[in-house]
């Protein structure tokens, strides 16, 4: 859930204004800006700087201030994999990943269609519904959705994960529902009378012209997923079906606080984050491209 | 985009969710439930969120109703206990001390969170070089996975050569004892949140890029000054979208749950969650209760005080800010 939303109003169907030439600002003014800009961004690029320091120092110089590793350990980096079955939980989390964001982009999309194209009865309170759940935090339906995947024997399998995705996810469907709204009705009209059924529309029209918005989803799904920690917490016991944030929570817990392995589990949290932030690099180019060729300026 | 009528108009609660009906779709709905080709793909292409919600949504909520008055330990079937599980809150210590702790939690984080947001956003939308550099470095902490801003930021916290007291002595203050003293472990968890604001950052952003330029150009015509324009235009424009991130934000912090497990786990503070319980917020209670302790009807209850805490904030939160918009209008 918190994935999910942050990421939403990044795709923008309408055009965006071009940015502030409303404000002239002298060059004093200006200097200041950056200078603060400079002074914010090294407040959150620093903890990145130390979480990869960290993971390069020598067991016994673990707590030293310094910030560069003397000597640098590459070799915690190969000992995480001997202390934890990191491959395998890697192997998991891309499974429930996968499978979530197949599930999230077919059913969304659909739902999505349904709720800004066409007109049945009944649509407005479909979407008031819609809004709904995207307000409703998880934990108030946590026992009961567990009693579910219980009774259908599919705890401590990756079910639980991703099935719940079939339904739509809606962030995903408020997104996408915005992006929708924006394609031309001429399109669809021009495809209607060529023949084209709705199912058709849908198909050869709404998803193809809308590939920079179904890959955000894809993206921001796959993250959410890779970053789902509560949900195998609650589902899977199966030492073989733990995943990534699962596998690393163990790991903290095997540790103990008192022989804390610093090194290591810093070593395991840059070999978690790292997937995250290649994949963000790859989308902000999409998502460059997306907004340069509808003429906004980023 | 906005014309000027617009501005009239108190915003929705949910941006674009004031979308107009189109004449069209007004038409069909007089027509009433017309069983026509496009009635049916409507609700084909719905179909799968109706079936989610009945499913996982509306049957949950009344199921969890149902527990709220039971005592259930799935091994054995429910038992009809009343209002003993309500009764119960009233005299569980750790219960007042996960609510507070929780409301606290939220009362420390969403009003600081928002106001560092907006500036953010505001520096970026004033005409910058490398605006996309920039967002992505205040955007980075969020591609971050809980579990591990969580291990990081136990040491970033730690009172021993950790980051943020490094930094501190800088600038020659003495830094708490973050992770060890009961009094700072909310604060350090707010510190700690405040890194992972981008998204509220991103979407301020694309709020004020949307702001029409005409306004701006029209207030300057007026011989409105910076602070003016900010306060007349850029902030009633966008005051929607505030509101938005406000609640949103609250809805978040309410749930927190991930960071403060990894970062206190109960083996360590000798069964509770932080020092004296200082870390011990509300879901990772109802978890415990629920997926620890097997008492899924008291877990139930929770569950539903979560959820009616969560509608009358938000309820509060909607009167408060009509409120709001209203005296900008006039």
């Amino acid at each position: 859930m918190n994935t999910t939303l942050r990421s939403a109003p990044i795709i923008e169907p309408q055009p965006l204004a071009e940015v502030g030439k409303h404000t002239p600002l002298n060059s004093i003014a200006r200097l200041l800006l950056y200078a603060v800009l400079i002074l914010c961004s090294f407040l959150f690029l620093a903890p990145f700087a130390w979480l990869i320091s960290n993971s390069l120092k020598d067991a016994s110089h673990a707590f030293d201030p310094n910030w560069i590793p003397r000597p640098i350990e590459w070799s915690n980096y190969a000992r995480i994999f001997e202390e934890v079955p990191l491959l395998l939980m890697a192997r998991n989390s891309i499974i429930v990943a996968f499978l979530g964001v197949v599930a999230v982009v077919i059913s969304s999309s659909m739902i999505a269609y349904g709720l800004s194209r066409l007109h049945f009865p009944g649509r407005n309170l479909v979407f008031i519904l819609v809004l709904g759940t995207m307000m409703l935090p998880g934990a108030v339906t946590m026992v009961p959705v567990y009693l579910i995947w219980k009774q259908l024997g599919l705890v401590n399998t990756f079910g639980p994960l991703w099935l719940g995705n079939l339904f739509g996810s809606s962030f995903y469907i408020f997104m996408l529902r915005q992006f929708f709204t924006g394609i031309p009705q001429d399109l669809i009209d021009a495809a209607r009378v060529d023949g084209a059924s709705y199912y058709g529309i849908y198909w050869r029209i709404m998803l193809p012209l809308s590939r920079s918005a179904l890959l955000a989803v894809v993206i921001f799904e796959f993250q959410a997923k890779w970053n789902d920690f509560m949900g195998p917490l609650i589902y899977i016991q199966n030492p073989n079906l733990r995943t990534l944030p699962l596998g690393l929570q163990l790991f903290v817990e095997h540790m103990g606080y008192g022989q804390f392995h610093w090194e290591l589990l810093f070593a395991a949290s840059v070999l978690v984050t790292l997937p995250m932030i290649i994949l963000f690099f790859v989308a902000q180019k999409q998502f460059i491209q997306g907004i340069a060729t509808t003429g906004i300026k980023g | 985009m906005h014309s000027e009528s617009e501005r009239t108009i108190t915003p929705a609660p949910i941006p674009s969710a004031r979308r107009p009906q189109t004449s069209a779709g007004r038409r069909r709905w007089l027509n009433g439930l017309r069983w026509n080709e496009e009635t049916r793909a409507g609700l084909v292409f719905v179909s799968p969120f109706l079936f989610g919600f009945i499913v996982f949504t509306a049957i949950p909520l009344i199921a969890s109703l149902y527990f709220s008055f039971t005592a259930y330990d799935v091994l054995n079937p429910p038992v009809w206990i009343g209002l003993d599980n309500y009764q119960r809150m009233l005299t569980d210590e750790r219960f007042s001390k996960t609510l507070f702790n929780t409301l606290y939690f939220v009362v420390l984080h969403v009003p600081t969170a928002i106001p560092i947001s907006l500036t953010l956003a505001l520096m970026l939308n004033a005409r910058i070089r490398g605006l996309g550099i920039w967002r992505t470095i205040f955007y980075l902490p969020q591609v971050t996975p809980a579990i591990a801003v969580g291990i990081l930021w136990l040491r970033i916290l730690s009172p021993q050569n950790g980051l943020l007291n490094q930094g501190l002595a800088l600038i020659g203050i003495n830094g708490p004892a973050w992770t060890i003293d009961a009094d700072w472990v909310k604060p350090a968890l707010v510190i700690m949140k405040s890194w992972s604001l981008g998204w509220i950052v991103i979407v301020l952003l694309a709020a004020l890029q949307q702001v029409p330029k005409d306004l701006y150009e029209a207030s300057i015509v007026d011989g409105a000054n910076s602070l003016q324009r900010f306060r007349f235009v850029t902030l009633p424009m966008i005051s929607n979208v505030i509101f938005f991130t406000f609640v949103m934000l609250t809805i978040f912090s309410l749930n927190i749950f991930t960071e403060p497990l990894v970062m206190f786990p109960p083996q360590v503070f000798g069964g509770q969650m932080g020092p004296q319980d200082s870390a011990l917020f509300y879901v990772l209670y109802l978890f415990d209760q629920a997926f620890r302790n097997f008492r899924m009807g008291y877990a139930s209850a929770l569950a539903w005080v979560l959820f009616l805490v969560t509608i009358v904030i938000v309820t509060v939160q909607t009167i408060v800010s009509r409120r709001l918009v209203y005296t900008e209008n006039n």
